[in-house]
């Protein structure tokens, strides 16, 4: 098995300013925003992307959620190895409000799918958004589509694309891996 | 760990200790999501349910459905008074009938002891045991250990009275195997007459005098006196049992210190427990009914994530 850096910690930097950008010109002081990060990797882009909103580009007030689907996936009972549930911390209620959905990488989305389920759980949202970091193309099974993307990659289905975060991996990186 | 080691819950002393804790773990969850305004998610919506109540039941049985609806499954009900099973059916018929009817996991309630043993070996459905017969009840006896831990923060090295009627009491035996499971030391308590023979060989004491079981626990889990399981007289009087082994408010005074009190329903007030010490902040009775919808939430996800699709 080998692998291939796509992203380093520099790059990955420059991305998160650019995305955080990207949501100020749609959301200006994210007053009617909120920011859901999916569960257990999503929450480190979320995290990230609010701290930068609000140290570098003084967005006071931020509401993050971080949203575990694992009771809404659509596998239940089909995968190999079972998936053992995260924490769900959702403080607040998404009725009438404007959702950023933010998560590490977006494949076949159906992730995504359940997070969209998930949110029925927390009233009517006015609209919802999705953020990735890599947006993996032709791998859809699904008609899902990112609003922001990090970065585009081209990978077929045998690959693997990780992201380690320095909270967990001591450095920030996405690589590519090859069976 | 994300999976069971067991294929059925028919008791505790099937399970390992690491079965209690991701049952806790994924109670955790489900305790959140019930506390949501809608408190449903959809993981079991292809999944069927059947809830056969051979005995009578309130609290397990719309415990175990609620459970069952929260988790989007489909459930069907039956109970023993109103059923074929009066004219003259077997067992292993009746739920042949019913699985015919494409269902996946059945919950049982009977009176005879190895009832979902049995039904285990000769159907093929998952079975989750509510309580069968003086054997076994595991679901409560998982709660009871949920609630302790919820309250006191582990378990581990806790002391734990159970009081009353240990010898008709299937929470008494589930509890005591779930409790050393997870290293607690278990004390019972009762008239002699109502404590079975050879109970220490399961490695808990026992002593009959009430105030000195209660200076000893920090927790006391008291059981009713059952009555419709009784055939000769255990003791001469309901007013003598309740003198000498009821909990009020004064025993508890005397103590010198605070020890939580739990019941597992139904509860006979000013029998086994006075009402003011039943409703008191020492009292976690209704946090382990409201724990119950969550821990069974976890036993049937967990087991349904093995049903063959």
């Amino acid at each position: 098995m080998s692998k291939k850096t796509l992203l380093n910690s520099k790059d990955i930097e420059i991305i998160l300013h650019r995305l955080a950008c990207q949501l100020i010109e749609n959301h200006n002081d994210f007053s009617n925003t909120v920011l859901i990060g999916l569960q257990p990797r999503g929450s480190f882009v979320a995290k990230r992307l609010a701290k930068l909103l609000e140290e570098e580009y003084q967005i006071k007030n931020l509401q993050l959620g971080l949203l575990d689907i694992t009771f809404y996936r659509d596998d239940f009972g089909r995968r190999k190895a079972p998936l053992a549930a995260e924490t769900n911390k959702m403080d607040f209620l998404v009725e009438g409000k404007k959702v950023v959905i933010i998560d590490d990488v977006l494949y076949s989305g159906r992730s995504v799918r359940a997070a969209l389920t998930a949110m029925q759980s927390y009233g009517r949202p006015d609209n919802i958004e999705l953020l990735v970091l890599i947006d993996r193309r032709f791998s859809r099974h699904l008609p899902i589509q990112p609003d922001y993307r990090g970065r585009q990659v081209d990978a077929i289905n045998e690959e693997r694309v990780l992201v380690t975060w320095k909270e967990t991996h001591k450095k920030d990186s996405v690589y590519i891996e090859y069976k | 760990m994300s999976e069971l080691s067991v294929e059925h819950l028919l008791g505790i002393k099937y399970l390992k200790p690491s079965d209690i804790d991701l049952i806790f773990k994924t109670a955790d969850h489900f305790k959140e999501v019930i506390n949501r305004p809608i408190k449903k998610v959809p993981s079991l919506r292809d999944i069927t349910i059947a809830n056969l109540f051979f005995e009578n039941s309130t609290r397990t049985k719309l415990s175990f459905e609620l459970a069952e609806k929260r988790l989007s499954a489909d459930v069907i009900n039956f109970s023993a008074s109103q059923s074929s099973v009066k004219k003259g059916e077997t067992l292993i018929d009746t739920v042949n009938n019913i699985l015919a009817m494409k269902v996946d996991i059945v919950v049982m309630r009977h009176a005879s002891v190895g009832a979902g043993v049995f039904l285990s070996k000769h159907v093929d459905a998952k079975i989750i045991n509510a309580g069968d017969g003086t054997h076994e009840h595991p679901t409560q006896a998982l709660l009871d250990s949920y609630s302790i831990r919820e309250k006191l923060g582990d378990i581990k090295g806790k002391k734990i009275v159970i009081v009353g009627d240990i010898l008709h009491s299937r929470v008494a035996l589930s509890n005591i195997f779930a409790l050393q499971l997870q290293g607690a030391q278990v004390k019972v308590c009762g008239p002699t007459t109502l404590i079975p023979k050879y109970i220490s060989s399961l490695g808990v004491t026992v002593e009959t005098n009430l105030k000195k079981a209660l200076e000893w626990c920090d927790v006391a889990n008291v059981l009713r006196v059952q009555h419709e399981r009784m055939d000769i007289k255990y003791f001469p009087s309901t007013r003598e049992y309740t003198q000498l082994f009821g909990i009020n408010q004064k025993i508890l005074d005397n103590l010198g210190k605070k020890i939580v009190i739990m019941h597992p329903g139904p509860i006979n007030r000013g029998v086994e427990i006075t009402s003011n010490v039943a409703d008191s902040n020492e009292s976690i009775i209704l946090n382990q009914v409201e724990n119950g919808v969550a821990v069974r939430m976890a036993v049937i996800y967990l087991l349904a994530q093995q049903v063959k699709r």
